[in-house]
Formats: C-alpha cells, structure tokens, sequence
C-alpha cells in the first residue's frame, strides 16, 4: 500500500451492477437499528400525512446505499479495512429516500492525501433514481491509519 | 427549551436560539446492531483485540453510529425524519465504548446558526461523549415545512 498507488484511483468511478432497491422493511430496520421511532419511518399513512409519497429513511441512511462501492474501493486498492477510520461525512440531499426507490450509486474517488503517515481518501457517492434524476450525494473522507 | 411535541415554526425561530438538548446512551449492543442493519463489519466496532491491534484504545463506535443519532435529534425536533436535507460532521474523536452494561452518553445541543429562505434553517451542532467534544464542523440544513420535491417539480432550491 503506497501513495503512489493509491493516488492512481483518483478520478475512478464504481457503480454496483445491481441498483440498490429500497424497500420498506429496509428502513423500517435501519431506523429501528438507530433507534428512530418517528411513525414516518415505519408507518406509510404517517409518512403520507407529512407529504411523503411512502416511509421516509432517516438522513444517513444514503451510507448504506453507498457501502457495496466503497467496500469494492477499499478491496481494489488493497486496503486494510480494520486499519479504515471514518474522517468526515456530508450528505446534500434534494429529498429524502423513500421506500420504493431504486437508487443508481456512484462512488467516485476525489482526493488521495497523505498526512502523518496515514492516507486520507475522499470520496463521492451520486445518488440518483431509477430514472436517473439526482436524489443527492454523499461525500465521505476515509482515514487509513499508518502502521504504528 | 420549548415545548417538543409541537413542531417548530421558522417565524419563531431567532438566530441563537438552543433548540436541541437531547442525550443518547451507546452500549455494545448498539454497536452490534447498527453494524447489523448498516452492513458495516469493520472490527474495531466489535472486537477489542482488533482495535487495539491498530492502535485505538477499544472498541469504538461507528462515526455514522454517532451522526445517525446527532440526526435523530435533529429530525425529533422536526418532527420529521425528511426535513434534513444538508448534514455534514467530522469525526474529531473517537467514541470508545467499553464492554460493560452503562455503555457512554452522548450529549447532542443544537442552535440556529443561520436562517435561510423561509422554511429552512441552519442548525450548528456540538456533540460530546462524556464531556468532550466528538464531532467538529457538525451543521445541518432543516427544512420546517411540507416537502415539495415530491409534488411535479423538482425545485434546486
């Protein structure tokens, strides 16, 4: 695992060959997994009450979407996923995931730095739906921890 | 604070103004089950042994662990698990949580930073584990009003 290698990532896109189909159970789990008990999560009349067209996902729920790429990345570049610390997180989201939503993700890799012996990855999830319109993105910086 | 069960109004709302408060326990088992339904199994969010090895003090929580439940007390205070349609957090700490039954307390405070064009506004957060400071630069934009994205038009705002 050198910068050098690494670095050659940048600009390289993965898109899972299958879209990530969002389904209720999902978020009904994923809520609960998370302690999130608001009814427009696990109730479709709620999440209708408040406009949604079904159950809501909470606004970190776009990771779960986005892990089958980023492990794909972390595995190409041969990383050790145990040495794999979270940096930062953003999520943009024009609206919210919905049960129903067949999601197209993208990953792509932004930025390869290294900082006192660790590489820090960025990386940009586009996240649109079946008919390719923008849902939002999530753009996540991953720390590789140097060896000690 | 104000009254939780009523939905926040962008009219009134000052800048300044402290509108979470809001403390969350994590044990082991919330680790467990957050690996579980994120399909994240990285082993420094359940094997000691492993977290050491790489040089953490233990085990640690997911940082999306951390920023789901910064979210929920965000979204409660909106009274919808939709209205976040900005959120963005560095994780400046690790939260270590011991194997033992009491786990550690997050402490979630969010104040209106900014507001936006009425419905939004911008919330900054400060989010600590036992007393210090776990996430840096933790902001969100919320939304405190009906979604219109799901009407015919799909606006950029």
């Amino acid at each position: 695992m050198t910068t050098g290698t690494v670095s050659d990532f940048v600009g390289r896109s993965y898109r899972p060959a299958v879209p990530f189909d969002v389904n209720r159970t999902i978020i009904r789990h994923f809520a609960s997994g998370i302690g999130e008990h608001h009814p427009a999560c696990h109730d479709v009349d709620a999440a209708r009450a408040l406009g949604y067209p079904d159950l809501v996902a909470p606004p970190t729920f776009g990771i779960v979407a986005t892990l089958p790429a980023a492990e794909a990345l972390v595995r190409e570049l041969g990383l050790d996923f145990s040495r794999v610390v979270h940096g930062e997180q953003r999520f943009v989201l024009r609206r919210p995931i919905i049960a129903g939503d067949s999601l197209d993700v993208v990953v792509t890799v932004e930025r390869v730095r290294a900082v006192a012996g660790s590489q820090i990855l960025t990386t940009r999830a586009d996240i649109a739906d079946a008919d390719g319109a923008p849902i939002g993105t999530a753009t996540t910086t991953l720390i590789v921890r140097g060896e000690a | 604070m104000t009254d939780q069960a009523h939905r926040p109004r962008y009219d009134a709302l000052t800048v300044g103004d402290r509108v979470v408060a809001r403390q969350f326990t994590i044990r082991r088992a919330d680790l467990i089950r957050y690996a579980g339904v994120s399909g994240d199994e990285n082993p420094i969010h359940w094997s000691d042994r492993i977290a050491r090895a790489v040089g953490l003090p233990g085990v640690i929580a997911h940082g999306m662990l951390t920023m789901a439940l910064a979210g929920r007390a965000v979204t409660e205070w909106a009274d919808d698990p939709g209205a976040v349609e900005e959120f963005a957090v560095r994780f400046t700490q690790p939260v270590v949580v011991p194997d033992d039954d009491g786990g550690v307390t997050l402490d979630v405070e969010a104040t209106v930073a900014e507001k936006l064009p009425a419905p939004r506004v911008r919330l900054d957060l400060t989010v600590r584990c036992e007393g210090e400071k776990v996430l840096g630069a933790a902001r969100a934009v919320v939304r405190l009003g009906p979604p219109t994205t799901f009407d015919a038009v799909v606006s950029d705002h």
